[in-house]
């Protein structure tokens, strides 16, 4: 619901608890993901003026991190690790079954609005390798098994 | 008396069940009414064993893995609250070979102890290395760790002490000291252990840092792919500062030093440490032009001391035991030890802390046990994702700076990701270019642009599509890449590039051999 956050009085005091610190803008932008599940177009001018900043430079920062969506993700995000330690333990094999049985590729939410897939680049786990993050929860040593075992457990069916 | 049972609270045993395990073994002690305290450690390192549980028997620690929740019952049938034998059991933790071989001085407490409890941490050596600080002068404290031979450990391995002395040679006023925990490179992972599993040895050795140059404020910037380990890292400074390590008076110094910590948002360039400046300035993750160097001009414009976890965290020991014995490990420029972190296909993954000079091959077959998959060893990519390719006639490659330099490789953080006979290495070298082109912050061309052109050779290379003259391109754009890029990202791109063009020539020519056919 696009310009619905700027209308929350949240987003005011989200910005106003963070705004002290010293280079607030991650902060407060990993604040308003974590509150909204997105960071809302209509939410960088709120945040540019309260900074004393620019949109033009809220915007650059939004887009310029891989974390900060502009739109709602599904309900679960599976983080597939797709580094080179995960490579060379099959997760592209991974990849394929994923995008066999839910249709997506990497960026992509399924039609249900249940999953969406992202790609990572390392998750620290490589020793237990391949990895995933699901809902912020990493995984390791998956198989294809296992990833279909860890989604149906999340309320995920194919 | 209740049995004291470690069950790791890191991360990665956390993502193969080590809640579940102790859940289960909670729920069957108090089914048989036994009296067991269940302490959640850090992680000794021996992944392939996670979860590794410990039981502390009058015979000292013995380990049992890797345990699964439904193992729990069993072990119990087996007596192992009195270190009975099972399928699993290891034996004394202490005496398993893999750890038994290692030189652990980062990485002596990790695993051992409960990371969030002081009383442990003061019981096992910590802050013996902030209390002889205390005592000496700024200076006095730089040249320590200027004799010592660290070098930076998050790989471009700048000698530590150097920095030091240039953010000390600056004039007092605001100063700060940064820690580097973006630890993007995949294979590495001793930032992520180190912080989940001894934090107090950072926030020690930041403490240091700050005595050393006269900064009263730390930042530590962590990785959001690091969830659990911002959240450990914070709960440490907390109960430090509590404690009074942190904050107005130091441990009754007098002196001033307090740490915040910051959450990265997903930007491997990010770990490029004036990229990092900018980023925890609230920017984008752009870098900047050096000179000025962030010794100079860093955080906020003031003089900065930027530095990796793990240069951070060895600081300590080298205060408490002296630089003469921190150096006499090593070998060469290398001093001291590095805690390599193998991965991938390897059978026995996991962290070795070991002095510089032993071999690659020792590495991966003494420890690791060589494939995991059982195949051949075909290839070895060490230094993370800018790190080159090495085949198999390389392995007697000593784990050395300059070693690896001469033979046009980088030792980097340590990680060493592990291949069979499986990897395609034309393939491998197209994801070097095409991380380079998803990571690279467009600052400047070569980077920029020049990624996406080396996908594209590549991909042309791969078609059979005029191989000669686009194999000469690709070298040509590398030279040019190397050359010209403002940072490592570009600059060493063409490290897995070359390496895989050099060593394994016959996956580019591929294409060319099925066509003839």
């Amino acid at each position: 619901m696009p310009g619905q956050s700027t209308a929350r009085p949240e987003l005011r005091r989200i910005i106003d608890e963070l705004k002290h610190l010293p280079g607030a803008l991650l902060p407060i932008l990993h604040a308003v993901q974590e509150h909204y599940g997105f960071i809302d177009d209509a939410a960088v001018p709120v945040i540019a003026e309260a900074l004393n900043l620019s949109r033009a430079e809220v915007h650059g920062v939004v887009t310029f991190y891989h974390d900060f969506r502009r739109a709602p993700a599904g309900s679960h995000v599976l983080k597939l690790c797709r580094a080179e330690a995960c490579q060379s333990m099959g997760c592209e094999e991974l990849a394929d079954g994923l995008r066999r049985r839910h249709g997506i590729a990497f960026g992509e939410t399924s039609t249900d609005g249940k999953l969406t897939l992202e790609a990572v680049y390392c998750l620290g786990n490589c020793a237990l390798a391949p990895a995933a993050m699901l809902d912020g929860k990493v995984h390791g040593r998956l198989d294809g098994e296992r990833v279909v075992a860890l989604l149906k457990a999340a309320g995920v069916d194919a | 008396m209740s049995t004291r049972v470690f069950i790791p609270g890191d991360s990665a045993a956390l993502s193969v069940g080590a809640d579940e395990v102790a859940a289960a073994l909670r729920g069957v002690a108090e089914e048989r009414g036994l009296a067991v305290e269940i302490v959640r450690n850090g992680s000794r390192g021996l992944f392939w064993l996670e979860p590794l549980i410990e039981v502390a028997t009058p015979a000292g620690r013995i380990a049992y893995g890797p345990v699964a929740s439904g193992d729990v019952a069993g072990l119990f049938e087996a007596g192992f609250l009195s270190g009975g034998p099972h399928a699993l059991c290891q034996g004394p933790t202490e005496e398993i070979p893999y750890l038994k071989n290692q030189e652990r001085l980062t990485f002596a407490r990790c695993g051992i102890t409960d990371p969030l409890s002081l009383a442990d941490y003061e019981a096992h050596g910590g802050f013996c290395g902030l209390k002889r600080a205390i005592g000496m002068t700024g200076a006095e404290i730089v040249e320590e760790v200027v004799q010592s031979g660290l070098r930076g450990r998050g790989g471009a391995g700048f000698p530590t002490g150097i920095k030091w002395k240039t953010v000390l040679g600056e004039p007092a006023g605001n100063k700060y000291v940064v820690c580097n925990a973006d630890e993007g490179d995949s294979g590495t992972y001793a930032d992520r252990m180190l912080m989940e599993g001894d934090p107090f040895l950072l926030i020690e050795g930041m403490t240091i840092a700050g005595l050393a140059v006269g900064a009263a404020e730390g930042y530590i910037y962590i990785r959001s792919e690091y969830p659990h380990a911002f959240r450990q890292m914070s709960r440490a400074v907390e109960i430090a500062r509590a404690a009074g390590w942190l904050g107005p008076d130091v441990a009754g110094s007098g002196r001033r030093f307090d740490i915040h910590l910051r959450l990265g948002a997903g930007a491997y360039i990010c770990g490029e440490e004036t990229s990092l400046l900018e980023s925890l300035e609230g920017k984008r993750g752009v870098i900047r032009y050096k000179p000025p160097l962030p010794a100079i001009e860093g955080l906020f414009g003031k003089p900065t001391i930027i530095n990796n976890v793990i240069s951070l965290a060895t600081v300590p020991v080298i205060l408490e035991r002296g630089a003469a014995f921190y150096r006499d490990y090593g070998m060469g420029r290398s001093r001291g030890t590095l805690p390599f972190q193998l991965a991938g296909n390897v059978k026995r993954a996991g962290l070795v802390e070991k002095a510089f000079g032993l071999s690659l091959r020792q590495l991966i077959e003494d420890f690791g046990g060589g494939t995991a998959s059982g195949r051949p060893l075909r290839a070895v990519q060490v230094g993370g994702p800018l790190g080159a390719y090495f085949p198999a006639t390389l392995l007697d490659l000593p784990l050395d700076y300059e070693a690896f330099a001469a033979e046009k490789g980088m030792l980097g953080h340590g990680g060493v990701v592990v291949f069979d006979e499986r990897v395609d290495l034309a393939r491998q070298a197209r994801f070097a270019m095409e991380f380079c082109a998803i990571e690279s912050c467009g600052k400047c061309t070569p980077c920029r642009i020049g990624s996406t052109r080396g996908v594209e050779v590549i991909d042309r290379i791969a078609a059979g599509k005029d191989p000669a003259a686009n194999i000469a391109l690709l070298q040509d754009l590398c030279v040019l890449m190397t050359d010209a890029s403002l940072c490592a990202l570009g600059g060493l791109t063409p490290l897995p590039v070359m390496s895989a063009l050099t060593h394994f020539r016959e996956d580019f020519d591929r294409p060319q051999a099925a066509a003839a056919e």
